[in-house]
């Protein structure tokens, strides 16, 4: 099994210097791509087939096409990388972050060079301290090996490139609210249309990319469109998939596989299944914005389009697991604690109505619940629905709720009845 | 303004240093905020005015950004802060006897400092560490898979 983005991490936790990079192949796709049209870069990248690996499986190469190109669009263009990584339960981009930065800074330069930018910022979030030092390290030795800077490899193209670290705050992840951030301003979330794409970073074309659909531009150059469809076992969609699982499973971690590999080889393969005395009850499958699948969904392969035919997103794909020793209210309760904390405030029915919320959540967790709080949860739940916010945070927050509602019906009821919570003793 | 600057000759020029990656002044507000807070652990209002002078904001547009954000201190913290992740995979892997622990061993509450100056005591979402939780992080210190056993031991490399 090929696992492009992670077959040269090195197994003491360092990061690949410059060299060794270049020892693995690094570097090549990108020469090879600036001897490429830049609109040729794009096509082959939409022919690979890479879908966005942030949560929403855009596809990369359709994006890049949407920019204006030529003498006639407005100069400078951005590329940024999205390594904010806040979505509970993730953590995929940071392993690609603290071990392979040259694969994300190469897969940079060559989207920059693809949509003819001549910045680029790496958005950090504060709390990823190694990878810092690991960016700021290969950064570094890229522009003395002259990779970035003026005329890059004798290309005439230039691209200053940068490290910006986050001071926090779950929203600056949503790409509109992250080019606010990066222009030193509140992260609130700005209208769309017009898209970054056309106007973005300082009002002009900008493309906003993940961590982990980055890593792979430099592998689809070098190997080409059918290699990278060949990786995965979806139709239509190209590349591996880092999954990963939290809770209580044996082996808890990350694993690059086939993107489509089911939900339950991750689970009991890879995560060694449930640990003694813990069964399953559930998963959030792609962090804590997706909604909860069951027992019954395990055979799902873990594509996009496979996990919305069952009601959820493969978001983040890093899968949170939920056990019968764990209380589904509890669990709620801390979610939508987190998404009302969260809230940037804008617009009124996240505002108001994530903290009203969680209150009801906490009522119910504490034995204060009231069989009508079920209702008023089923309505916040249609009243944050998509199109009645500003931006895609409230309605996310809505996703593990209304499944819940759904699946564990009995336990929220039993939680009201019972006048306490059943899984404190 | 009355009173020695706070801001040191250093520090003016680090944050200066930020205003070329960027094509205007104000760009570098979150960045002189981080600066700010680097050589202070927190940001005054003393120190915010002069940083909205070499930004060229208005003190209330560079506050309102300060306020905004998780992790610029209006107010002071201990000699470390500690930021416990509270999201959901460590809420299942235990963090409520965590923070139980914690509270009862420094004597603070979230958003308090221990009484010695030792530590201040903040929550924080995810810290993308999931497959170690329950996790929190002391200065630039990640530590995972934690035990209070473990905690205490960890506590005790902090003076
Ligand atoms: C509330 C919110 C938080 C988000 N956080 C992140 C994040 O941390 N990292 C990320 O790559 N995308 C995040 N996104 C998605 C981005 O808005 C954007 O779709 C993505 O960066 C595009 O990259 P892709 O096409 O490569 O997936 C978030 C979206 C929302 C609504
Ligand atoms: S949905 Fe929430 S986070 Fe998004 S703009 Fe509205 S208030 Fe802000
Ligand atoms: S939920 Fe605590 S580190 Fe992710």
């Amino acid at each position: 099994m090929e696992k492009p983005l992670t077959e040269h991490i090195k197994s003491d936790g360092t990061w690949l210097s410059l060299k060794e990079y270049e020892k693995t192949g690094g570097y090549r796709a990108l020469r090879k791509a600036l001897s490429m049209e830049p609109k040729a870069v794009t096509k082959l990248v939409l022919d690979s087939g890479l879908k966005g690996r942030g949560g929403a499986g855009f596809p990369t190469g359709k994006k890049w096409g949407m920019v204006p190109m030529g003498k006639d669009a407005h100069y400078p263009k951005y590329f940024v990388v999205n390594a904010d990584e806040m979505e509970p339960g993730s953590f995929k981009d940071r392993w690609l972050l603290e071990t392979n930065p040259h694969q994300i800074i190469e897969g940079a330069i060559i989207g920059a060079f693809a949509i003819e930018a001549n910045f680029s910022y790496i958005f950090l979030r504060w709390a990823y301290h190694k990878a810092a030092k690991a960016i700021t390290h290969a950064l570094q030795e890229v522009y003395e090996a002259g990779y970035l800077g003026k005329d890059i490899m004798g290309s005439g193209f230039d691209l200053e490139m940068s490290l910006h670290i986050s001071v926090g705050r779950y929203i600056c992840g949503e790409e509109t609210a992250l080019l606010n951030a990066l222009e030193g301003k509140r992260a609130l979330p700005r209208a769309k249309p017009p898209y970054p794409v056309v106007s973005g970073l300082f009002g002009k074309p900008t493309i906003v990319n993940n961590v982990e659909t980055i890593a792979n531009v430099s592998h689809i150059l070098a190997k080409g469109a059918d290699w990278f469809l060949k990786l995965s076992k979806s139709e239509g969609a190209g590349g591996t998939k880092l999954y990963g699982a939290s809770g209580h499973v044996k082996n808890p971690g990350l694993w690059e596989l086939p993107l489509g590999t089911t939900l339950r080889e991750i689970l009991e393969v890879h995560a060694g299944g449930m640990q003694d005395g813990y069964s399953f009850k559930g998963v959030l499958p792609g962090g804590g914005s997706t909604d909860f699948l069951i027992e019954e969904h395990l055979d799902t392969p873990m594509d996009f389009e496979s996990v919305q035919k069952v009601g959820s997103r493969m978001g983040t794909g890093t899968i949170i697991v939920l056990d019968d020793k764990t209380c589904p209210i509890g669990m709620l309760r801390s979610l939508e604690h987190f998404f009302a904390h969260e809230s940037c405030g804008w617009c009124t029915p996240c505002r108001e109505g994530l903290p009203w919320t969680a209150k009801l959540l906490d009522a119910i967790d504490d034995g204060r619940g009231k069989m009508k709080d079920l209702e008023i949860l089923e309505f916040q739940t249609k009243y944050m629905a998509p199109g009645n916010t500003f931006c895609a945070l409230a309605p996310g927050a809505m996703e593990p709720l209304q499944s819940a509602l759904k699946y564990f019906r009995a336990d929220f009821e039993k939680h009201i009845h019972e006048q306490k919570c059943p899984w404190k003793s | 303004m009355t009173g020695k600057q706070i801001l040191s000759e250093k520090e003016i020029a680090e944050i200066k240093a930020v205003f070329k990656h960027f094509p205007v002044k104000s760009a570098a507000c979150i960045e002189g905020l981080k600066i700010v807070q680097k050589y202070h652990h927190w940001v005054s209002d003393e120190a915010l005015k002069e940083l909205a002078a070499i930004l060229e904001m208005s003190v209330d547009a560079v506050d309102s950004v300060a306020t905004y954000y998780n992790l610029i201190f209006r107010k002071p913290v201990g000699r470390h802060v500690i930021l416990v992740c509270n999201s959901v995979s460590c809420y299942i892997m235990g963090y409520n006897e965590i923070i139980t622990f914690l509270q009862q061993k420094l004597g603070i509450e979230y958003g308090e400092t221990s009484e010695d100056d030792r530590f201040t005591l903040l929550s924080v979402p995810c810290l993308g560490d999931c497959d170690h939780a329950p996790v929190l992080i002391i200065d630039d210190d990640l530590h995972g898979n934690l035990t209070p056993d473990k905690l205490e031991k960890i506590l005790d490399s902090y003076k």
